[in-house]
């Protein structure tokens, strides 16, 4: 096995006690002290995580527009200056290469953020569909760090530490500026369902930048938070994970994405013909969320059974939730099934009926 | 640095066993083994009565990374569980000598917590 990726905050992980595991080739922090306590501190005050393993790509060119509205499935005539669209990026088949998020920093300049485990396949991908453009398409993930301050305080904790107006700076949009001094892309986004920021910023910067967030943060009870929080919290707010609710064989339009997706673009996009027949077909896949009402996780892989105890499907991803003291998770069934209810999995022997929810689990405070 | 008890006895798969004055075993997880699991949210309990073999699973503990199965340390017969655990199974990440204690079993050899490791033994198993 190939050497482990790190980001440039490591140490400042190892000395703050993080738990380091494996994660899509990178050796980033699972937890720090407790994965549901850094959970319950983004819910309620804010949590500082480090995904600076995700990729950045520059987008550059007379063509990229026309290219990136043929690429993925959402709309960039939506975008202006300023701000943040996102979007599923899928194969002719209409499965998911990945999804990410599109900056439109200028009229023919874009930035996108893409998930680390798909950095090579993405761009392998985007050049393959790049023929006949006139485009620039250049892989910058080792250029960035990449810091996410999320929570309900997040703005009362950043705002001492910028000159941008953090008041008027709204949800899915960014502006450039300094942090403690350091150069940002401050982007009004995140992955949990609350308010927050993410902070694109050089990667020499990182641990200059983490230390002035932590200390201005630590009145407010900021937390350092890993990936099992960020896991836990992206679930609760019902937001999918590629390989999970999402991937090559999962659609958007079967993961109740079909606001992303826009057949009505009129150059049409790639997977845009599979994805009409998709959205035609009531006997089509989809993707459902469930609660159970007992503590014991009901996890990815499980077999989802109909009430006649037919295996009908599979659970995609489960969690405890630490606000509803309750296993929840996806599961990918026939559209038929969910909606005949019934359905059903087996936790060691115990069975429960999956309750079906739309999504948000619990009450969010996004800005808007 | 895991917490080792001198007075415990422990099996490889992570359980201790403690001889009580009154000839009962208690038995629980070791610090190591809640550090490991991280954050714990269900403990499936064994039923007051139930007669268990050395080695034998005798419930569940689960946490948001994993589910694992318990083994009784010696065997014997359940005769008190600790059913605080329901409500609150993050009592054997906070204290799991004390108050985490599982279940108590009268031993159907009392002997046989001579063939676990002692703290010693145990340390030099988990490095």
């Amino acid at each position: 096995m190939s050497e482990l990726r790190r980001t440039p905050l490591n140490a400042f992980h190892r000395e703050h006690g993080g738990r380091m595991v494996d994660f899509a080739g990178w050796e980033m922090p699972v937890q720090y002290q407790s994965i549901l306590v850094e959970h319950r501190a983004v819910r309620t005050s804010a949590g500082l995580f480090d995904v600076s393993h995700m990729g950045e790509v520059d987008v550059t060119g007379p063509d990229a527009a026309a290219w990136l509205n043929h690429l993925i499935t959402n709309d960039i005539s939506r975008l202006y200056p300023g701000r943040v669209l996102y979007s599923p990026m899928c194969a002719p088949d209409g499965g998911v290469v990945d999804d990410l998020l599109v900056y439109q920093r200028a009229p023919d300049d874009f930035f996108l953020c893409i998930n680390a485990g798909n950095i090579a396949a993405d761009l392998a991908w985007m050049r393959t569909q790049a023929e006949g453009y006139d485009v620039s398409i250049q892989d910058r993930s080792d250029d960035y760090a990449l810091l996410a301050l999320q929570g309900p305080v997040a703005e009362r904790i950043l705002q001492p530490l910028t000159g941008a107006k953090l008041g008027v700076l709204r949800y899915y949009h960014f502006q450039e500026g300094t942090v403690a001094g350091v150069q940002c892309l401050i982007s009004r986004t995140g992955y949990t369902g609350e308010d927050g920021f993410e902070l694109y910023h050089a990667a020499a910067d990182a641990p200059a930048l983490a230390d002035a967030l932590l200390e201005v943060g630590a009145p407010h009870d900021l937390q350092l938070a890993g990936l099992g929080a960020r896991d836990s919290l992206r679930l609760e707010a019902g937001y999918p994970l590629h390989g999970h609710e999402i991937s090559a064989e999962i659609s958007p339009i079967a993961a109740g994405l079909g606001w992303t997706v826009k057949l009505d673009k009129p150059d049409g996009f790639t997977g845009a013909e599979a994805l009409a027949t998709e959205k035609a077909d009531p006997t089509r896949q989809r993707v459902v969320f469930f609660r159970t009402g007992d503590r014991r996780i009901v996890r990815a892989g499980a077999e989802v059974r109909d009430a006649a105890g037919a295996v009908v499907g599979r659970v995609l991803s489960g969690t405890l939730s630490p606000l509803l003291n309750e296993a929840i998770g996806s599961a990918l069934v026939p559209a038929t099934a969910a909606a005949a209810g019934g359905l059903q999995v087996d936790v060691r022997g115990t069975v429960f009926a999956l309750q079906l929810v739309k999504p948000p689990f619990v009450d969010l405070k996004k800005s808007s | 640095m895991s917490n080792i008890p001198a007075d415990l006895r422990f099996a490889k798969s992570h359980e201790w066993a403690k001889l009580e004055a009154d000839g009962t075993v208690l038995v629980g997880i070791s610090d190591y083994a809640q550090e490991s699991l991280g954050d714990i949210t269900y403990v499936q309990l064994p039923a007051v009565g139930d007669t268990l073999a050395a080695g034998a699973v005798f419930g569940v503990v689960e946490s948001v990374k994993a589910a694992s199965d318990l083994y009784a340390p010696v065997g014997g017969e359940v005769v008190a569980v600790n059913d605080t655990l329901d409500a609150a199974p993050e009592t054997l990440n906070q204290d799991p000598y004390a108050n985490g204690w599982i279940m108590r079993l009268t031993p159907s050899d009392a002997g046989a917590l001579d063939q676990l490791l002692d703290p010693a033994g145990y340390q030099a198993e988990i490095g």
